[in-house]
């Protein structure tokens, strides 16, 4: 009986810190991807200013609330705009940004294959 | 007649590009947050400095007249030197002035209120931050000027003398 007390408590422990990783995981994550405003060059999950210690309070307190990770992005955009996420969205400002690379590898592409006819023929 | 056409297409691809880059370089690499912005206010939930009772935002903003709010702490250099023109503010009628004291120390805002005169309509608490990210702060001390319930600009960094007779201008 004390045995089977014993591994039910373990279960819960175990289960509760297994929840608890998932979220830090994700807490992590979402700190990673976004600017720190006032410090140049530093992700909020890098930087130790006040700014950025507030904005990881409060995607703490969105994701207890349960809020996903879009929710949570789409709100720090609305408050202080595109700049704050690193991964710029594909809008009519990013097409160049988005599609020039690709661009590139298709001319480039095509440069190599018409050389390779051209020295077939 | 083909080679021609392909690197002559090649040279103003690669001139655009240039171009582009060029242009680029010269970009000013340091965010600058726009000021003339039309937002509404807020929605949250705070405390008061010299209660423990809470408040919503839609009971602070309930009329259309001016609203000043102020994000300042006792620890913060710049809020010492804005702090004047707070206190020459508070002598107009149509305006209410709303601080919400950021990350702060109670005893210390205390001495800091005792010592430069309290400016304040209302004081609410900010004890982690969240309420300033509500309102798209960067940090203190930052100012909002708010009529008819739309926040019409935003000061980032201490008030100086344009800005106050800016102020001025919009209030009156």
């Amino acid at each position: 009986m004390k045995l089977l007390k014993y591994s039910i408590f373990i279960f819960y422990l175990l289960s509760f810190n297994l929840i608890g990783a998932e979220n830090i995981d994700l807490h992590k994550k979402i700190t990673k991807s976004l600017r720190c405003l006032i410090c140049q060059g530093q992700s909020v999950y890098d930087s130790d200013s006040e700014f950025a210690n507030s904005i990881k309070v409060l995607v703490d307190r969105k994701l207890k609330e349960g809020q996903n990770e879009n929710e949570i992005y789409d709100y720090l955009k609305d408050k202080y705009g595109e700049w704050i996420l690193y991964d710029p969205k594909f809008n009519e400002n990013t097409y160049f940004l988005w599609l020039l690379p690709v661009l590139i590898f298709i001319i480039g592409g095509a440069i190599l294959f018409k050389s390779f006819i051209i020295k077939r023929n | 007649m083909k080679i021609k056409i392909l690197s002559s297409f090649l040279v103003i691809v690669f001139l655009l590009i240039f171009i582009v880059f060029y242009k680029g370089l010269k970009n000013s690499n340091i965010y600058t947050p726009d000021v003339d912005i039309e937002k509404d206010i807020p929605f949250f939930k705070a405390q008061f400095f010299n209660s423990s009772n809470q408040i919503k935002s839609v009971n602070i903003f309930t009329d259309d007249n001016f609203y000043i709010v102020n994000i300042w702490s006792s620890w913060c250099v710049p809020c010492r030197e804005e702090h004047s023109f707070l206190v020459k503010l508070k002598k107009y009628k149509n305006l209410k002035i709303i601080g919400i004291n950021y990350k702060d120390n109670l005893d210390n805002a205390k001495i800091f209120l005792n010592e430069l005169s309290d400016p304040y309509d209302t004081i609410i608490l900010d004890q982690d931050g969240t309420i300033a990210i509500e309102w798209g702060a960067y940090g203190v001390p930052e100012t909002f000027i708010i009529n008819k319930k739309k926040i019409i600009k935003k000061i980032i960094g201490p008030i100086n003398e344009i800005n106050f007779l800016e102020i001025k201008e919009i209030i009156q």
